[in-house]
């Protein structure tokens, strides 16, 4: 109805004044003593139309306003108001439509915030985000309307996976898009530097803050959909290596390198066809991601709704700006080959390429396991899967060079260095080698290079916490999130290695025993709620500290649509997580019972916030030294 | 020169990259495990349905004529709409239909035959759901299409009235 | 030196002292690698499908008969062919797989090293 008709049309207006836009644009490239105020106010005017059709869609949603398709696929009057809201962007029409507010969003935000650069520099950027933005337009227009209308009006609607329903999941798009749409800033950006030729320390030092800010929003929108698949998703794990983890891990590889080398590319004019690469990588991998996982060409838990339709005008939709920004970068880019000859083997320069020489690894690690299978089935037609062990194998090993480089990288000073701690470092690595063979000996786990692993990562985080003592407030981001890394690292390792999972089947009132813990099912209630129906089992679990502990985990069977989840019950604390999760067997009146101790799980999520508060306190410090 | 072979290998890494993922788009992305041996059924032995006593594939398939095996439950919506299919073939001599019970409790199985009919000549239980992985199956309902001990044909999910005239077609 | 040799061996041996995992681990570890095939992106192990739990029982069955963790794993893709394992099995399908990684290290490194050489 009216919400429809206007969400509607705000879009086709604010495609328009794109056209408009560029059309201005052009004119202004040309006498560019000024910013044309008309460019800014119609900029404006489209961030205004694309939120207002947002807002729209939102009270769609929340009327429950069934006469719109995508409200109808995707909603149910019994739904709780929080989860109406956020249904809004967890289909796929909604998540475009947020895309887009972003993308209009940082564009003009940019427009007004970047101070001290080339006008020629801002129209440009504005115009090559203006190609995306109505490349967008169109693509969600003509494929992927929000507003499509059906009559008659059902009754209700289709309702939103219960799964879905989730408040981590619910904050868990937009955060990630601001991250992977913010690095359209970039993109156009650094294509527009590029034609201007202006890639210098003064552009890195203005490009910086967008980098962060990409940046620190993607590494928490990826941590909420981990955090998300831990709670929800009841097998206790957070990552699985699944293609649409994958997909939103890619960027983050090539941001975190581009943000590295923008730090050196402030300092000096060195590794500028890095920094333009990796910007328009990272852009790019975040498209392919969005046309891998919404074209129906990868198997996983999250597609959105397969439709080769879309998935072609996403292709060549991405294919097109591929080519746009190879053309770009050889036609303008003329680079310095004297760039690199200026430092030697022993300064900071030099661990900063072989960040980047890891980390591109570790990126086609990882495209290479989530594309291989689609090429191969081409091909070949023989169809394979790609898993954890494909990952696992190929990325620990390179993980702890990789870990030793980044405790002592930051420690070399530009152009060259002598090591003038040596002795201290030498013997902080030997503590730390010696203090992981101990920890394993001791819980008895084996592997060699577990040792090796979790000694460099020991290693990192003694420089670090030694930086935090001896270096103060200098470098304190980058010590925050070095630090952060090897918590993380370190939290992920002892959780591997320290978990223990019990599965058994049991009836109300059965036992289970063994050497370390007892499992009591004490009783099981039924509870009728607003849309599901739901079984509550209790249970006493004893340690082997005589500890007894009391947990829920609840069964629940919704009415709309037609599906049973399991909801684990998990207790945090500081040291580990216990968690337990119930399952119906056909036909039995036993339940499968998985109860799980897994240590360090808070730390996880701890260090990841740790990195990004690294990330936001550069920012900031920025803010504050200007 | 070096430049410029950089700049058109880049290019057409590209294009290639563009063409894969177009054809990829083509396809459905309903996978059938493909056997990747010789279509012949496989070795086992299994516990029957109503007597407890093991019996061997040989045993089951030995006579010369078609087979259908039929993976099915109780607990299955689909086996229900495919069984009244599954009487209905019975009435053809060419073939027989054995039953493979998967993961079912036998009391509702009974009750499931006594409601909707027994097209079966014979019913293997499979309790643990194991002599379905042996066919390569994955869920319920599954049919195998079999004669001289090879798999002609294998449907995943329940026949329909389209199905069952292949099958009677195939049969001749 | 010698000292850092001593140390060396003596961690191997110590290490090498608990290789012999036993059948617990080992059926964990297969029904990790083990696919669902009707889930979505889910191993066998972490699944509480129908699919899934047979196929923990016939993992045992085997593991008790005798059969070695390749020996399932070929048994598997008898009946299912590759997809069924999330380690792709190194064959004349994967080598680009396992190999294009280790390539573009190599590339990377001698890029990296290339951009020295002019320096001393």
């Amino acid at each position: 109805m009216l919400l429809s008709v206007i969400g509607h049309y705000s879009l086709v207006l604010g495609l328009c004044v794109g056209l408009v836009i560029i059309f201005f644009s052009i004119k202004n490239f040309q006498i560019s003593e000024y910013l044309d105020v008309k460019i800014v106010s119609f900029t404006f005017l489209q961030l205004i139309l694309v939120f207002l059709s947002f807002l729209c869609l939102i009270l769609s949603f929340v009327f429950s306003d069934f006469s719109n398709e995508t409200v109808f696929n995707n909603s149910h009057t019994t739904k709780p108001l929080f989860y109406k809201i956020s249904g809004t962007w967890g289909n796929h029409e909604g998540s475009l439509l947020l895309w887009l507010l972003v993308l209009t969003l940082f564009i003009f935000l940019f427009l007004i915030k970047t101070k001290n650069q080339p006008i020629k520099y801002k129209i440009l950027t504005l115009s090559f985000q203006q190609i995306i933005i109505i490349g967008f337009f169109v693509f969600l227009i003509q494929t992927s309307n929000p507003f499509n209308y059906i009559y008659p009006t059902p009754e209700e609607g289709l309702g939103l996976n219960p799964i879905l329903q989730d408040p981590a999941l619910a904050i868990h798009p937009p955060i990630l898009y601001l991250g992977y749409v913010g690095s359209s800033i970039i993109f156009s950006s650094a294509l527009a530097a590029t034609c201007l030729n202006i890639i210098s320390k003064k552009w890195a030092s203005h490009i910086k803050k967008w980098v962060l800010i990409s940046w620190v929003f993607l590494t928490l929108g990826i941590m909420l959909g981990s955090i998300w698949a831990y709670y929800e998703l009841g097998w206790g794990g957070f990552w699985f290596w699944d293609p649409v983890e994958n997909v939103s891990l890619m960027p983050w590889l090539a941001l975190t390198t581009l943000l590295h080398c923008i730090l050196v590319l402030e300092k000096k004019q060195v590794l500028t066809s890095w920094v333009i690469i990796l910007s328009i990588s990272t852009f790019t991998l975040s498209m392919c991601g969005t046309f891998l996982v919404r074209s129906g060409i990868l198997n996983s838990v999250h597609t959105f709704a397969n439709d080769p339709g879309r998935g072609l005008f996403i292709l060549v939709f991405l294919f097109s700006l591929v080519l746009i920004s190879l053309f770009v970068f050889f036609f303008f880019h003329k680079s310095n080959h004297n760039e690199l000859n200026n430092f030697s083997w022993v300064s900071k320069e030099t661990s900063i390429i072989i960040n980047n020489w890891f980390m591109m690894y570790f990126l086609s690690v990882v495209l290479i396991g989530t594309v291989y299978p689609i090429f191969l089935d081409v091909l070949s037609s023989e169809k394979i899967s790609v898993g954890p062990p494909f990952y696992h194998k190929l990325i620990v090993p390179f993980l702890i060079p990789f870990l030793l480089a980044m405790a002592i990288g930051p420690k070399l000073k530009w152009v060259k260095s002598n090591l003038n701690d040596k002795f201290s470092m030498i013997l902080l690595l030997i503590i730390s080698v010696l203090i992981s063979f101990f920890i394993l000996k001791i819980f008895e786990a084996n592997f060699l290079i577990n040792t090796i692993l979790i000694s460099s990562a020991t290693y990192l985080f003694f420089i670090t916490s030694r930086d935090f003592f001896i270096k103060k407030f200098n470098n304190i981001s980058q010590n925050i999130a070095h630090f952060g890394f090897s918590l993380l690292i370190l939290s992920i390792l002892f959780n591997s290695l320290f978990s223990s999972e019990i599965i058994t089947n049991l009836k109300v009132g059965e036992t289970f025993e063994d050497s370390n813990t007892k499992i009591f099912f004490k009783s099981i209630k039924q509870k009728e709620e607003k849309n599901f129906k739901s079984i509550i089992a209790n249970f006493n679990i004893k340690n082997s500290k005589g500890i007894t502990e009391n947990l829920s985990p609840e069964l629940r069977i919704y009415n709309q649509p037609n599906i049973v989840t399991s909801e684990a019950d998990i207790k945090t604390s500081m040291i580990s997580d216990k968690f337990i999760v119930i399952n119906i067997v056909q036909n039995q009146d036993y339940f499968n019972v998985r109860y799980q101790v897994k240590p360090f799980m808070l730390w996880i999520w701890l260090s990841v916030l740790l990195i990004s508060f690294g990330g936001l306190l550069s920012l900031f410090k920025k803010k504050y030294e200007q | 020169m070096n430049n410029k072979i950089l700049k058109i290998t880049t290019i057409t890494i590209f294009i290639i990259i563009f063409i894969v993922f177009y054809k990829a788009l083509q396809d459905t992305n309903i996978y059938t495990p493909k056997k990747k041996s010789n279509n012949e059924i496989p070795l086992f032995s299994a516990q029957l349905f109503n007597s407890n006593k093991q019996i061997s594939s040989t045993e089951l398939f030995k006579l010369d004529k078609f087979y259908l095996l039929n993976i099915w439950s109780s607990w299955c919506v689909p086996c229900r709409t495919e069984h009244s299919l599954l009487m209905d073939l019975t009435k053809n001599n060419e073939i027989e239909i054995i039953g493979l019970n998967y993961k079912d409790k036998k009391r509702n199985a009974e009750n499931f035959l006594n409601e909707l009919g027994n097209p079966y000549k014979k019913i293997i239980f499979d309790k643990e759901g194991i002599n379905a992985i042996e066919w390569g199956a994955f869920g319920v309902p599954e049919s195998f299409l079999i004669n001289n001990g090879i798999v002609i044909k294998k449907y995943i999910g329940p026949l329909n009235k389209e199905l069952v005239e292949e099958i009677k077609l195939l049969i001749k | 030196m010698k000292i850092l040799k001593l140390f060396f061996i003596i961690f191997f041996i110590i290490s090498s002292s608990n290789l012999e995992a036993n059948m617990d681990d080992m059926k964990i570890k297969i029904t990790k690698n083990l696919r669902c095939l009707i889930c979505q992106g889910q191993s066998v192990y972490d699944s509480d499908s129908e699919f899934a739990n047979s196929m923990k029982v016939l993992v045992d069955k085997k593991l008790n008969e005798g059969l070695s963790e390749n020996q399932i794993y070929d048994y598997f893709k008898e009946k299912y062919g590759e997809w069924i394992l999330y380690d792709p099995t190194l064959n004349k399908n994967t080598y680009i797989l396992w190999l294009l990684p280790i390539l573009i290290f190599l590339i990377g490194g001698a890029i990296v090293a290339k951009n020295f050489k002019l320096k001393g």
